[in-house]
């Protein structure tokens, strides 16, 4: 039914309704690229979404380069943008969560998080790129795990080694013979769950909202024959609607990444817990 | 679920999305590190200097806007009580020359009054004197009229000077004490 895995692009096909040929459906196939060096099953291989990745980083960095290697204190356009995104983030996410104090040291990391993820996040509705990499599990796991390490280092150096496992698992004596359960618990939920819902939240909503987009594009290229095509009209409608639902959710998605992030930092430095 | 994984990777089509491929995990940590890298490095750095720069200028602003204010404030405090001085000054001034005048004015009427009273009291003993000559002239003359008179009456001359004197005052003191009992 799904014809070629790695087909990329619905116009690949001449599959149309009516033509006995069936929905050619998104599926797991659609996030599969084949390399554009090397071959999938070899160690090393170079493919679209890496290629993405690296290329996201160079915009990021050509965007804060040009607003930011010589700011002035009366700034120009680009740096009023880029001051008002950077702002929204040290104040609206860093401060408001941790602190001014203690947050100011991981502002930049907290920045850099939101618009990385953001800007992996656009690529799905790039014309041409159209495919967020964040889909891909590998870029939100490897920013949890970051995260993560992070938040269980300052754990340990902030509350010693007791301290640390009783910020762990909850420990609270008023618990009573529920402590040990509690404990377990809470122990898995922190140091096993927290870190693979962090990624698995990003990578899911983005893996969700392009495979949305690829079924009501797929749609309306499939459903362009005889009356097929008032349909494809309306599924036509829904991609761009849908396009500006994944706008919203791109963003909102990289913002609670990096709330996250300053909730786990937070609770890292908190002195009671 | 473990059925359905074997499944899947014996189609070796499709595999689990949870699964990460390692060299995705690789390239994702080197772009990663490179955006944090150049923001946390230099250019946030750069920008935070900025951020400090501009809040310090906003600030020294409003600091001498502020010192400007307190300037014009006390200005026109100075100024007020310069204004209100003036005022006190001249509303003395003012009460000083109706005090003055008041006291000339009191002053030249005293002395017009003591000149009148001179003038009437050079008056008064004027006449006096001129009363006192015309009484002794009027005196001497209606004694000799009298004696003239009453010597032509009688026809002989009532020569005899004292006696003659004697009876003419005594005849005015007479007229003289009826003229005081009758006033």
């Amino acid at each position: 039914m799904s014809a070629d895995p790695t087909q990329v692009l619905a116009f690949e096909t001449d599959c149309h309704i009516f033509d006995g040929c069936g929905f050619p459906a998104p599926g797991l196939h659609s996030f599969l690229f084949e390399p554009i060096w090397g071959h999938q099953d070899d160690a090393v291989y170079f493919n679209k979404t890496m290629l993405l990745a690296l290329l996201g980083s160079v915009i990021i960095i050509g965007f804060f380069w040009a607003a930011f290697r010589k700011p002035k204190v009366v700034p120009g356009k680009l740096q009023l943008v880029a001051e008002a995104g950077y702002d929204f983030i040290r104040r609206g996410v860093v401060y408001e969560t941790i602190g001014k104090k203690e947050g100011e040291k991981y502002v930049p990391l907290v920045v850099s998080l939101f618009f990385f993820i953001w800007m992996m996040n656009l690529w799905s509705i790039v014309p041409i790129a159209q495919f967020p990499v964040t889909s891909i599990i590998s870029y939100p796991l490897v920013l949890a795990l970051i995260v993560y390490i992070l938040w269980v280092s300052l754990t340990f150096k902030r509350h010693g080694f007791v301290g640390a496992f009783k910020n762990f698992t909850g420990y609270d004596k008023s618990l009573g013979a529920v402590l040990p359960l509690s404990m377990t618990i809470e122990f898995f939920s922190n140091l096993l769950v927290r870190p693979f819902t962090h990624a698995v939240r990003l990578f899911a909503n983005m893996f969700a909202g392009h495979t949305l987009l690829l079924l009501f594009t797929i749609a309306s290229w499939y459903l362009l024959n005889g009356i097929g095509i008032a349909y494809a009209g309306v599924s036509f409608i829904m991609v761009i609607v849908m396009t500006a639902f994944e706008l919203f959710v791109q963003a909102l998605q990289a913002y609670v990444f990096v709330l996250l992030t300053c909730s786990f930092i937070q609770g890292a430095l908190a002195e009671h817990h | 679920m473990s059925h359905l994984l074997i499944q899947m990777a014996a189609e070796g089509e499709t595999e689990n999305p949870l699964i990460p491929p390692i060299p995705e995990l690789v390239i994702g940590l080197i772009a990663f590190v490179i955006v944090f890298g150049f923001l946390a490095k230099k250019l946030l750095p750069n920008i935070n200097k900025v951020l400090e720069e501009r809040r310090e200028a906003i600030e020294g602003g409003i600091e001498k806007a502020e010192a400007a204010q307190t300037e014009a404030q006390s200005v026109l405090e100075q100024y007020k009580a310069q204004l209100a001085e003036a005022r006190h000054e001249a509303a003395r001034l003012r009460q000083e020359a109706q005090e003055q005048g008041a006291a000339l004015i009191a002053e030249m009427r005293a002395e017009g009054q003591r000149q009148r009273e001179e003038i009437v009291a050079a008056g008064h003993s004027q006449i006096e004197a001129d009363r006192k000559a015309a009484a002794s002239a009027l005196r001497q003359d209606v004694g000799s009229l009298a004696t003239e008179l009453a010597g032509k009456l009688v026809g002989e001359s009532l020569e005899d000077h004292a006696r003659q004197s004697r009876v003419i005052d005594r005849f005015l003191d007479d007229l003289e004490e009826k003229a005081e009992a009758t006033r």
